[in-house]
C-alpha cells in the first residue's frame, strides 16, 4: 500500500463527505427552523442532478446547468413547501414521514415519466478534466478536488450567511422560538418557504456535481439522503457544524473502510475471504459509528437545545 | 361507535377467504395469490402496528424484520432442497423445509437483531428514532448486498416452497388458509397484549411518557419488548411472503419497503385492530387497478397518499367508524 493511493482514498473521503454535507446541511437547517423531517430531501438532489444533465446536454455548457440546477431544485423546493409541507407544521412526526415518502413516490415515477428509465450522463465541463500532481507522485482527479473546494466554500458561505446576515438571524432566531419571531412581526411563511428552497438549493447543487461522477437516474437521491440522516444524526440535528463535522466522518470512514478493512483482514485470513468479509464489514462500518456516538451522546456530538 | 367498528371489523374478517374462496371456485389462482398477498402484508403491518400504533414507536426501519424472516425461508428452502447443513461449525445443523420451524427461526432471528437495534434506538425519540431505525434497515440492507453466500444482489430463488405439515402448501387456496391462519391468531394476540396491563402501560408511555415513569413504569422496558413482539411477528410475514414469491432479494429490506409498511397503517387506520387489513386490501387493489391503467402508477398512489395524509385523517376504518372510542 503506497502513500500515493492512501492520499488519493483519504481525498475521496473528503469529496463524499463534502457531498454529504451539501444535503445534510438543507436537512438539518429544515428540521431546525421548521420542526419537518423531510424524506423527499432526496428527490431535490435528483431533480438537480437531471436539470443539469438536461440543461447541460440542450447547452453544451456544465456551467449553464449548475445555474439550472440550482434553479430547479430551489423552485421544486419552494413549491413543495408551500403547497404540502406548509401544512405538516403542526402536525406529528408520522404525518410528516408519510407526506414527504408520496412526494418521493410523485418525485421519481414523474421524472422517469418525463426522461424515461435510462440513466442520463453529464460530462466533467473541460477546465476541470484531467489530473493533478499531488505531493507523494499522486495523480488525482481535478474535479473532485473542486468539488471539495465548493464544498467549503459552501460551508463558510452558509456560516457567513447564518451568522452575519439578518436572514441568518431570522433563521437562528426561528430555531429557538417560531411563535417569538412571528409575534415581533417576522413573516414567518415566507422565511420557511426561503429556508426550504435554500436547503433545496444545496440539494439539488450536491445532485449536480456528483451527476458528473456518476449517472444521473431515477432513485439516486435516496442512499444519499440515508446517509445525510446518519450524518445529522452523528451531528446532532439543527447543527451546521454539526453536520459538517458529520459529513466529513461518515465520508472518510466509509471510504476508508472500504479501501483499509478487506486489507487488514488479510492479516488473519485468506485473501479471498477477507475480501468479501472486508466488503460486508465496510458496507456497516459507518452505522456502526452512529451507534457507537448515539450509545455515548443520544443527541449528536453537537446538539441543539441539548 | 364501537359496534360500527366491530361490524367493519367482522366484514373485513370475512371479506379476504370470501374472495379466496370464490377465485378459487371460478378457477382464478392469481386472484387466490392476490388474496394472500393481502393476507401477509396486513400480517406484517399488524406487527409493525404493535409499536407504530400502540406504542407511537415510528419505526422506519421495518423492513429489516420483514427481510431477515424472507432470508430466513429462503435459506433454509436452499439448504434443504440441496441437502447441505445451515452449519458444519460448531456443531452440524440441518436444515429443514418445514414452515413452523422456519417461522420460529426467523422471528427468534429477528428478535436477535432487534433487542440492540432497539436499546439504541429507543434512547431516543421523535425524528432521531425515525431516522435510526432508517439507518439499522439499510445497515442490513447493505450486508445483504454485499454478502454474497446468499445471492448478494441477486437474491435467492426458493426452488421448492417450504412445507406444513400434512398441508400441501403449493395449493394456492392451502397456502392462503395458512397466511390466513397465522394473520387472524396475530390479530387475537395484539388484542391481548392490547388489553393488558403491558399494553396499557405502552399506550400510556405513548401518551404521556413522564407520567407513567413517575407511577413507576420504565417506559424503555415496555417499548423495548413492544419493538421485539414487533419485529417478531413482521420478520414471520417476511418469511410467508417470500415463499408466496418463491424468491426473497435485498428489495425486501429496502427502505421503500419500511415506508410501505407504515402506509398500510395509515391507509387503515394507526392503531385500529383492523387497520392493516384495511390498509393492506386498499394498498393491494390500489397497486393492481392502477398498475393495470398505467405503468406510473406509483405516481398516483403518491397522490392519494398525499391526499389521505393532508385530509383524510384517521385512514379508512377512522372514516367509516368515526374516533377510537374510549369505553
Amino acid at each position: 500500500m503506497s502513500s500515493a493511493l492512501l492520499i488519493e482514498q483519504v481525498l475521496n473521503g473528503l469529496q463524499f463527505g463534502v457531498m454529504l454535507f451539501l444535503m445534510a446541511a438543507g436537512l438539518t437547517l429544515i428540521f431546525g427552523v421548521m420542526g419537518v423531517i423531510n424524506l423527499a430531501h432526496g428527490s431535490l438532489y435528483m431533480v438537480g442532478a437531471f436539470a443539469c444533465a438536461a440543461v447541460a446536454a440542450y447547452t453544451g455548457s456544465f456551467w449553464l446547468g449548475l445555474v439550472a440546477s440550482l434553479a430547479a431544485a430551489a423552485a421544486a423546493g419552494a413549491i413543495v413547501e408551500v403547497t404540502v409541507i406548509r401544512r405538516l407544521y403542526s402536525r406529528d412526526h408520522l404525518d410528516q414521514v408519510l407526506a414527504t415518502f408520496a412526494l418521493i413516490l410523485i418525485f421519481s415515477e414523474g421524472t422517469r415519466w418525463v426522461f424515461g428509465s435510462f440513466p442520463l450522463y453529464l460530462d466533467i465541463p473541460p477546465v476541470l478534466q484531467g489530473a493533478v500532481s499531488l505531493p507523494g507522485g499522486a495523480q488525482y482527479q481535478l474535479y473532485r478536488l473542486a468539488i471539495i473546494a465548493a464544498g467549503l466554500v459552501v460551508a463558510i458561505g452558509l456560516y457567513l450567511l447564518i451568522s452575519r446576515t439578518r436572514l441568518g438571524m431570522r433563521i437562528r432566531a426561528g430555531e429557538s422560538d417560531r411563535e417569538m419571531i412571528g409575534a415581533l412581526g417576522v413573516d414567518i411563511a415566507s422565511l420557511n418557504t426561503i429556508v426550504f428552497a435554500l436547503g433545496a438549493a444545496l440539494a439539488g447543487l450536491a445532485g449536480a456535481l456528483v451527476g458528473a461522477l456518476q449517472s444521473v437516474q431515477v432513485g439516486m437521491g435516496e442512499p444519499v439522503l440515508i446517509l445525510a440522516f446518519v450524518v445529522i444524526v452523528i451531528g446532532g440535528i439543527g447543527s451546521i457544524k454539526g453536520a459538517l463535522i458529520g459529513a466529513i466522518l461518515v465520508g472518510v470512514v466509509d471510504t476508508m473502510g472500504r479501501f483499509l478493512l478487506p486489507q487488514l483482514l488479510t492479516l488473519f485470513m485468506e485473501p479471498s475471504q477477507a475480501a468479501t468479509a472486508g466488503a460486508a464489514i465496510a458496507s456497516m462500518l459507518i452505522y456502526i459509528v452512529m451507534a457507537f456516538i448515539l450509545a455515548v451522546r443520544p443527541k449528536g456530538l453537537f446538539a441543539v437545545n441539548a | 361507535m364501537a359496534n360500527r367498528e366491530k361490524l367493519i371489523n367482522t366484514a373485513l374478517a370475512l371479506l379476504l377467504p370470501a374472495l379466496a374462496l370464490a377465485a378459487y371456485g371460478m378457477g382464478e389462482p392469481f386472484y387466490v395469490t392476490l388474496a394472500t398477498r393481502i393476507a401477509i402484508l396486513a400480517l406484517a403491518a399488524a406487527g409493525l402496528n404493535l409499536a407504530l400504533g400502540l406504542g407511537g414507536l415510528v419505526s422506519f426501519g421495518h423492513a429489516a424484520f420483514f427481510g431477515i424472516g424472507g432470508y430466513m425461508a429462503g435459506i433454509f428452502a436452499t439448504h434443504a432442497f440441496n441437502q447441505t447443513p445451515l452449519f458444519t461449525w460448531p456443531i452440524e445443523i440441518a436444515a429443514t423445509d418445514q414452515m413452523p420451524v422456519i417461522w420460529l427461526v426467523s422471528a427468534g432471528v429477528a428478535a436477535l437483531v432487534a433487542l440492540p437495534i432497539g436499546l439504541i434506538s429507543l434512547r431516543t425519540s421523535g425524528v432521531y428514532f425515525i431516522m435510526i431505525t432508517l439507518a439499522f434497515a439499510q445497515m442490513i440492507y447493505y450486508f445483504a448486498i454485499s454478502w454474497p453466500a446468499y445471492g448478494g444482489e441477486d437474491g435467492l430463488s426458493i426452488t421448492m416452497r417450504n412445507g406444513f405439515p400434512g398441508v400441501n402448501t403449493l395449493d394456492p387456496l392451502n397456502y392462503f388458509l395458512i397466511a390466513y391462519g397465522l394473520l387472524l391468531l396475530v390479530l387475537f394476540i395484539f388484542t391481548r397484549i392490547r388489553d393488558s396491563r403491558f399494553g396499557a402501560a405502552l399506550q400510556a408511555a405513548r401518551q404521556n411518557e413522564v407520567r407513567v415513569a413517575s407511577i413507576g413504569i420504565r417506559p424503555l422496558r415496555i417499548r423495548l419488548a413492544a419493538f421485539v413482539i414487533s419485529a417478531m411477528i413482521t420478520a414471520v410475514a417476511g418469511a410467508l411472503f417470500a415463499d408466496l414469491n418463491r424468491f426473497v432479494g435485498p428489495s425486501m429490506l429496502s427502505w421503500n419497503m419500511s415506508g410501505e409498511l407504515i402506509v398500510l397503517i395509515i391507509l387503515g387506520g394507526t392503531g385500529r385492530l383492523f387497520g392493516p387489513v384495511a390498509g393492506a386490501i386498499l394498498f393491494v387493489l390500489f397497486e393492481f387497478a392502477l398498475g393495470g391503467l398505467t405503468e406510473h402508477w406509483q405516481l398516483f398512489l403518491g397522490l392519494i397518499l398525499l391526499g389521505v395524509v393532508l385530509f383524510v385523517r384517521g385512514g379508512l376504518i377512522g372514516l367509516l367508524a368515526g374516533k377510537v372510542h374510549h369505553g
